[in-house]
């Protein structure tokens, strides 16, 4: 590195400078550097291999107009709001069931949670087992007598995708709820006591003074459920591939067929900055109250 | 076990009780069901599988679907099951958390006693970048990684899970850290102690339970990896759960459901034993590693 004009302020605890090259390559390089290249490289006309040819937004327009990306974000917007608010809902009970001093805590909380150890690969093949119509849940239910049962969310277009919402949540809750039960720790006993003392009933205390008490974990956990739902790909490869049809594509999916299997790179770049797009909407307000307002050391 | 203490309360059969554990004992069976069917089914026939229902223990038990599901089911050219994956799978997975854990440390050490100026600047892009898709940043890795040469090997995909992990990891050891006395790092500096002599001598003695977290956090997340596997690897240096969808996803034969399911949880015992075994460590690890932001 070239040296400046004082070089004390850049020597100044230099071993932990370069301590933290590899964090600040990282940060600079890929996380920022890369995600620019993509940014730009999506008003390009890239074909198998990228190259600058800007061709403005029509890698865009094609986007917009593609039937199976507007399937993508449809089939997003189904599986994102239903599955956060299922899992918050889930997870909040359930936690709020295993913090009532329970025998056997323990034991619960570590079946409800190690489903999120498994990988979601192994998530949607167990499903696409348990929901296949000939040998899963329909068949056992038609076996006991009720003939007309159907129940094969997988094999219809048009529910396929709560088939995969089945999966994801039986995956996911349980990470909730280590994080709601973390925050329902967090609660003083003494707000317990003083709402008893009041006579409130145990549901109106939860509803308006310990869930407002907990809103840090709450949105820590919105933002860690969308992250993740917007990058939802490995589920539902394993599950549906993205069947019947184009049913259950969703935007990660689209990004990977076109940048790696369609020779379109262009598109993929214009989709992945959508998907980058659409996480900023999540991210940023939260980057801003967490970080924004109160710097801290 | 360190039950509650006090009285005893009087009425073990109040109706809140039914119903808090009556609850629990449903939610559980459905959390439950998948692991029982999977493992019931790998046990059976396809013969049996075919005639009965999947929630059905098996008459006969086999363990022929495992034996193929490890040795022999065909993944694309190989037909060496899911051994050549595990394996794989096992030679990204250590140098990955290995040094993936070395380089967080010395980072949250770092950023948490040394505070240098633009720490901040680089430590709030990385935390932002957590959250970026990956999807926005696979293909120029992918040139990246061909320039090194890195590309297709087990190498390039240690790299990009050593940098994926890097946020998460940085983030706990920091936060560690900074909950450690300054007096015992002021001390230290007093007595002429450098910045690796603090690391090594105060730091690291100090931060087990970090590391362990930080462990636990890095295998399941590494071993369940699928997507980085699928993009910078090669069909014969594929993990295992590339490999697992391959064999399961596979178009042509008669689909094996006893060996699938082989598969399935053979793929599973990894994170799951680190699960069981450390079950108190993974739960606050994940409690403190995401709440406290």
């Amino acid at each position: 590195m070239a040296a400046t004009g004082r070089p004390i302020q850049l020597f100044r605890n230099l071993n932990a400078k370069i301590a933290a090259i590899p964090m600040m390559l990282t940060a600079v390089v890929i996380f920022f550097g890369c995600s620019v290249w993509t940014i730009v490289y999506s008003f390009t006309n890239s074909k198998l291999l990228p190259r600058a040819k800007f061709v403005g937004l029509d890698q865009y327009e094609r986007l917009w107009s593609a039937n199976r990306w507007l399937i993508s974000i449809e089939n997003l917007f189904i599986y994102g709001i239903l599955s956060l608010i299922f899992s918050l809902l889930i997870g909040f009970v359930l936690a709020a069931l295993l913090d009532q001093k329970i025998r056997f805590e323990d034991t619960f909380r570590t079946i409800l949670l190690y489903p999120f150890a498994l990988s979601f690969v192994v998530t949607g093949l167990v499903w696409q087992w348990l929901l296949n119509p000939e040998y899963g849940v329909q068949a056992v239910v038609r076996s006991m007598g009720w003939e007309s049962f159907t129940f094969d969310p997988l094999y219809t277009a048009d529910i396929a995708i709560y088939g995969v919402l089945i999966a994801g949540l039986w995956q996911g809750t349980g990470l909730v709820m280590c994080l709601m039960l973390a925050g329902l720790r967090g609660i003083d006993e003494d707000i317990w006591k003083a709402a008893r003392v009041d006579g409130i009933p145990m549901w109106k205390t939860y509803l308006f003074i310990v869930i407002p008490m907990m809103r840090p974990v709450f949105i820590t956990t919105i933002v860690i459920i969308a992250s993740g739902i917007v990058r939802v790909y490995d589920l539902v490869v394993a599950q549906t591939s993205g069947g019947p049809g184009i049913a259950t594509e969703v935007p990660a999916k689209y990004v990977y067929d076109y940048m790696f299997q369609g020779q379109n790179l262009g598109q993929g770049f214009a989709a992945s900055t959508m998907m980058l797009l659409s996480v900023s909407i999540v991210i940023i307000p939260w980057a801003y109250l967490e970080f924004g307002g109160k710097r801290r050391g | 076990m360190a039950g509650p203490r006090g009285p005893r309360p009087r009425r073990r059969f109040s109706r809140r009780n039914i119903f808090i554990y009556g609850t629990l004992i449903v939610v559980s069976v459905y959390y439950l069901l998948p692991l029982y069917v999977m493992i019931v089914t790998s046990l059976k026939g396809m013969p049996e599988i075919r005639m009965g229902n999947v929630f059905a223990p098996p008459v006969e038990v086999t363990f022929a679907p495992w034996v193929k599901a490890w040795a022999e089911a065909c993944t694309g050219l190989n037909c060496d099951g899911l051994s050549r994956g595990f394996w794989n799978s096992v030679q990204i997975l250590v140098p990955s958390v290995v040094a993936s854990i070395i380089i967080a440390s010395i980072n949250g050490y770092a950023l948490a006693n040394w505070r240098f100026k633009g720490a901040n600047l680089f430590f709030t892009i990385l935390i932002i970048g957590a959250f970026i898709p990956y999807q926005v940043m696979i293909y120029p890795i992918v040139i990246v990684l061909r320039e090194i040469g890195l590309y297709g090997s087990l190498w390039g995909l240690v790299m990009v899970h050593t940098i994926f992990g890097m946020p998460i990891l940085t983030l706990l050891f920091r936060n560690y850290f900074t909950s450690v006395p300054e007096e015992l790092f002021k001390a230290a500096r007093v007595d002429g102690a450098g910045f690796w002599a603090i690391y090594f001598k105060i730091m690291l003695p100090m931060a087990l339970p970090i590391f362990v977290v930080a462990i636990i956090l890095q295998v399941t997340g590494i071993w369940n990896d699928f997507l980085f596997g699928v993009i910078y690897t090669k069909p014969e240096n594929y993990p295992m759960t590339v490999q697992l969808n391959n064999i399961v996803n596979s178009v042509q034969g008669v689909k094996e459901y006893n060996v699938n399911m082989a598969a399935t949880i053979l793929t599973g015992l990894v994170p799951l034993a680190v699960y069981f075994v450390s079950g108190k460590l993974f739960v606050r690890g994940i409690a403190a590693g995401a709440v406290k932001g």
